[in-house]
């Protein structure tokens, strides 16, 4: 009977070497794959237990997302200074959830693992210290996003502001409306987590998504700004005549574009048309100018970039298919399939102030390291390193939305600020001519040294409903945020 | 081989004049082991409580005492009724049960942090499981106490299988209320506790399989129809084991415990194929398996779903009933990695059912790799000095059952450790010694009550004084019995040594210098030879008459008290009376490896 039972010992041998050899496979040959599958919430238990990085502004270092001890088993919670005022910069950092927004653009940083950190780590296992993240330091202005967002806010809007400074690409202030409080998400109590996560999830206006970054609207008048520029460069003077008539027929159709109320445009050159924005001489400019035109300038204005990140992801924005001369005409207005994000729109008025020359919006200053000394400092660059117009141009077109804003009513006109603006009133939806059109507004200031670039739309027509237009509802709001800007310097 | 020549000469006359040696009980060795083991658990409670809390509390004073209460008792235990036992086993056992209560402990602090932080109540399962190790530790106490003998069992062999049985069925056959827990319908819901049947049902059934296959072995063996080439017992033979792990099977599938039905079709695999020595055997259970398990997978969704879960627990693992747990094991494991993250520094709260089926998922996360592997290995070798006391031990009965004994404990680590690891799918079973859980852990002490009691008397020296002319006072154990150079008897003739290799090696023992050259030389198949210097062989497969001795019915193997097959041996083995005093030979070079290690002198001067 020793021969089966020899037998069955090599079978039981057999037996451990293949749990073994399969815990080999998985523990050291899957291992990392194991650990890094995003639904392993341990790596996430793990940088909690760490001291993450704090993402603090510009101006005087203020903490907008820091951490205070917690006596649970994280050691840390993260906590965010005016989190919802700060939300779509921010983004959220949650157990649960995952990260969000800067927190997982620079997570990396933040968290501690990047390999620029890495001299720092050794000498913290050296001296026996709890490892720490980074620090990353925001281009944001507090004055400017605080003004921002209490204008939306203050009256209610569902929309976005961004606010950015036209030689760096700073971005000085990006706000979405309505916002959430990234506490909520942070909180260690996995029930309120997920409440907060479920109610802002389900609630009206997507609060979690930031309208900035992650949304296009078809622009309206506000890209008529890169039609101009487009003709300009076509070699068409600012004094060139244009079409004054109320309504075009869109070629090969018998569909009429009008012009804003079916008025009659009040001038018949190039900058009255953009003065009084016309919509029949700018469908009839796009025409001539034929999509190849159109679409090179855009592209330097940034339209069209598929991979932006300032560093958080941006969706692109585009023109469209312009496939006729019919779609041409309603894209030169910024209707038909033109689509821009909020960012891509104060690019445009950012653009036009640094003399033709988009630079790339950007949200991170620089990388501190734990103890706050300087790893990198992130420098301005060009967008596409080809200007969008020649500087002859980009002052033509200024002194253009300078009679523009002259031009535009809404609240917060203070000469002081030497506004060139441009407002647009888009259309949308499936029954355009019924429902309350976006208000858009886009300017920089002050028009002889400009320092600060802001686009704004109120969507859906704020609180005016069909009668809304860019110069009645997003003027004011973006008049403050400039006023903001400038008054701090 | 070269200090066996070097001896030959000197050896000589040796074997009259030395005095008998003193067999090594070997409990020294065991309590330096426990000891060790001991170092090891305390080692890594600290290591827990460091990671954990920051800073030492008092339990593990009270921890660390109970164990070491619990772990001299056993010891003082073994050292008292099972002297000769195997060293190594006790120890393991120690280890593995240390490293679950670390690990139940540890899952305690985070299980209730988490209840802290949601303001429940929480009790934790490691008092319990202390508690549990106790009784364990009475069970064994018990059982090494009151069955002096092995042998003795098969007396009972009926009443056990008949026990089993019942066991096994009563929680089919008891309402929910009464038997289901968690929707696993296999408990006995007493009043103040739960136990498993089925746990103490798998080592009854166990007796009573190694019992009927040896008392009918012989018939299995001979009284065969050859059906394409292959000697088939008759199935009114083999008619009671059949049904009854058929039984078996079908209530574990009507339970839904898949996980010991495959245990048990194992076992019984395993029993059937060693007791009659047919490969046939297993072909044709292996074959069986395959069409049961077909029919399962179209029959039930659940061994469906666990199937799925198993190919891709990632694909599933948002499905209710998907693979979230497996995943989550898997994730714990990979985040573990080689090293792991340090005892207490982990998360394996994360998979669900971590103090019970998925322990071996927290601990390879927490020790890696190479501390999962190290676990593994004591199983191991745990299961393996069980089957070398299998081997050793004279009665075919003892062998059976030692054999499946050591068996079921890797069987049991395979389908567990397997489907956490997703080499197999998953089928719940405990993990032996180390998974939360009373009858689980009191079953498997009793396993290994038994065990030691299987290799004590392996190791025991025989006491009988041979009858006949032969002066020897004291036999060699079979267990110590080595290679020995003996003088040739000159009466023997010199036959010996080519029959040797040719015929199985039974009348190795007798073998004059020459003979015992080749016996050396002999193949793996035939290191049982180690305890053929003893005349009854053990092994069985030699002459049927003497053999039969040894395995008659149960009620005549048990009379003998000590040593069923022996009577007849001094008779037959009269003119070869040299070696058991050959075994008592020059001390000094065999005494290491063939004390532990009963079998190999042989094997080892092979090689």
């Amino acid at each position: 009977m020793n021969t089966p039972l020899r037998k069955v010992g090599m079978v039981m041998l057999a037996m451990l070497t293949l749990l073994l050899a399969n815990t080999t496979y998985v523990q050291v040959i899957r291992g990392d794959d194991y650990a890094s599958d995003s639904r392993n919430s341990r790596v996430l238990y793990e940088e909690y237990s760490r001291e993450r990085g704090k993402i603090v502004s510009d101006e005087a270092g203020q903490v907008l997302a820091g951490v205070e001890p917690s006596n649970d088993n994280f050691n840390f919670r993260r906590t965010y200074r005016n989190g919802p005022m700060y939300a779509p910069v921010t983004g959220y950092y949650s157990i649960m959830y995952g990260a969000g927004g800067m927190e997982n653009a620079e997570d990396a940083f933040l968290n501690g693992s990047d390999p620029r950190l890495f001299v720092r780590r050794l000498s913290d296992m050296v001296t026996g210290r709890d490892p720490r993240g980074g620090n990353v330091r925001l281009t944001i202005k507090p004055a400017v996003q605080k003004a921002a967002y209490q204008a939306m806010t203050e009256n209610g809007y569902t929309g976005s502001v961004v606010a950015m400074d036209p030689k760096t690409g700073h971005i000085l202030g990006m706000v979405s409306t309505p916002s959430y409080d990234p506490n909520r998400l942070a909180s260690h109590d996995g029930d309120k987590q997920q409440q907060a996560w479920q109610e802002y999830s389900e609630a009206d206006g997507n609060p979690m998504l930031n309208r900035a970054v992650r949304e296009t609207y078809p622009p309206g008048s506000t890209f008529k700004i890169v039609t101009t520029a487009a003709a300009l460069e076509d070699g068409m003077a600012p004094d060139a005549g244009v079409t004054s008539d109320s309504e075009v027929t869109l070629p090969h159709t018998s569909t009429q574009l009008e012009n804003y109320g079916g008025a009659t445009c009040p001038g018949n050159t190039l900058k009255d048309a953009l003065k009084y924005s016309c919509n029949t001489a700018f469908a009839e400019i796009a025409g001539d100018l034929g999509p190849e035109k159109l679409r090179a300038t855009a592209a330097n204005f940034g339209i069209g970039e598929d991979d932006m990140r300032i560093p958080l992801g941006v969706v692109p924005s585009s023109l469209g298919e312009l496939e006729s001369p019919a779609a041409l005409y309603q894209s030169g207005i910024g209707q038909r399939d033109v689509r821009l994000t909020p960012l891509q729109d104060a690019l445009l008025a950012a653009t036009v102030a640094n003399d033709g020359m988009a630079m790339k919006p950007n949200l991170v200053k620089a990388r501190l390291a734990p103890d706050l000394s300087t790893i990198e400092d992130i420098a301005p660059e060009e967008l596409t390193g080809e200007p969008a117009m020649s500087a002859e141009s980009a002052e033509a077109l200024t002194q253009m939305m300078i009679q523009s804003e002259e031009n535009t009513g809404g609240g917060g006109k203070d000469p002081e600020l030497k506004i060139a603006s441009k407002t647009g009133t888009a259309e949308h939806g499936s029954d355009p001519k019924n429902t309350p059109p976006h208000a858009w507004y886009t300017a920089f200031a002050p028009h002889d040294d400009p320092k600060i670039a802001v686009a704004v739309i109120v969507e859906s027509g704020g609180n005016r409903g069909l009668a809304a237009t860019g110069g009645t509802v997003a003027a004011e709001i973006a008049r403050a945020t400039m006023s903001a800007g400038l008054g701090g310097g | 081989m070269a200090a066996a020549a070097g001896n030959q000469s000197a050896v000589g006359q040796q074997y009259t004049t030395n005095p008998p040696r003193e067999l090594p009980k070997r409990r020294g060795t065991e309590l330096m082991l426990l000891a060790f083991a001991a170092v090891i658990v305390t080692t890594a409670f600290v290591l827990v409580q460091i990671n954990q809390e920051q800073s030492l509390s008092w339990s593990i004073l009270w921890y660390g005492g109970a164990y070491l209460a619990i772990f001299s008792a056993a010891h003082v235990a073994v050292r008292r009724w099972a002297p000769y036992a195997d060293p190594l086993i006790l120890p393991c056992v120690a280890l593995l049960n240390g490293l679950g209560l670390v690990a139940i402990y540890r899952l305690d602090l985070a299980e209730a942090e988490r209840a802290r932080s949601l303001g429940e109540e929480f009790a934790g399962s490691a008092p319990r499981q202390v508690l549990y190790t106790v009784v364990a530790l009475a069970l064994f106490l018990a059982v090494l106490r009151v069955i002096k003998d092995h042998r003795t069992l098969t007396s009972y062999a009926y009443t056990a299988g008949l026990a089993g049985l019942i066991l096994l069925a009563l929680p089919a056959m008891l309402p929910a209320s009464l038997s289901e827990v968690n929707g696993a319908k296999v408990w006995l819901r007493l009043p103040g506790f739960s136990i498993q049947p089925g746990e103490f049902a798998k080592i009854l059934l166990m007796i009573f399989f190694a019992s009927f296959l040896v008392a009918k072995r012989d018939l299995f063996m001979t009284a065969g129809k050859r059906i394409l080439g292959v000697e088939l017992p008759r199935a009114r033979d083999l008619g009671p084991i059949i049904i009854a792990a058929v039984v078996c099977l079908g209530i574990l599938v009507f339970e839904r415990d898949l996980g010991t039905a495959l245990l048990f079709f194992g076992i019984t695999l395993m029993m059937l194929y060693v007791a009659t020595e047919r490969a046939i055997w297993v072909v044709v259970g292996l074959s069986m398996f395959l069409v049961g398990a077909f029919i399962a997978y179209q029959l039930f969704t659940h061994v469906q779903q666990r199937v799925t879960n198993w190919i891709d627990p990632l694909a599933t693992y948002d499905d209710p009933g998907g693979g979230y747990q497996i995943a989550q094991g898997l994730f714990g494991l990979g985040t573990g990695g080689v090293f792991g993250t340090g005892l207490g520094a982990g998360r394996p709260e994360m998979v669900p059912e971590a103090h019970t089926d998925f322990i071996s998922a927290a601990l390879g996360e927490e020790i890696g790799f190479v501390g999962l592997a190290a676990v593994l290995l004591l199983y191991l070798l745990l299961a393996m000095r069980g089957m070398r006391s299998a081997l050793a031990v004279r009665d075919t009965f003892g062998k059976l059952l030692g054999g499946g004994l050591s068996f079921a404990i890797v069987m049991q680590v395979f389908v567990i450790v397997g489907g956490v690891t997703k080499l197999i799918p998953m089928t719940g079973v405990t993990t032996p010694f180390l998974s939360a859980g009373g009858s689980s852990l009191l079953a498997n002490y009793i396993l290994v009550a038994l065990l030691l009691r299987i290799s004590d008397t392996a190791r025991r020296p025989i006491q009988q004084k041979p009858s006949g002319e032969a002066p020897p006072k004291q036999l060699a154990p079979i267990a110590e019995a080595h290679t020995v150079m003996v003088q040739r008897p000159p009466q023997t003739p010199a036959e010996g040594g080519p029959a040797l290799s040719a015929s199985g090696g039974q009348q190795g023992p007798g073998q004059p210098a020459p003979g015992q050259q080749n016996a050396g030389q002999q193949n793996p198949g035939h290191q049982a030879a180690g305890h053929q210097p003893v005349p009854p062989a053990p092994g069985g497969q030699q002459s049927p008459g003497q053999a039969r001795g040894g395995r008659q019915t149960p009620p005549q193997t048990a009379q003998p008290a000590s040593d069923g097959p022996l009577p007849s041996g001094p008779s037959q083995t009269g003119p070869q009376q040299a070696e058991p005093s050959a075994a008592a030979e020059e001390p000094a070079w065999p005494t290491e490896d063939s004390t532990d290690e009963p079998n190999r002198p042989k094997g080892d001067d092979a090689t």
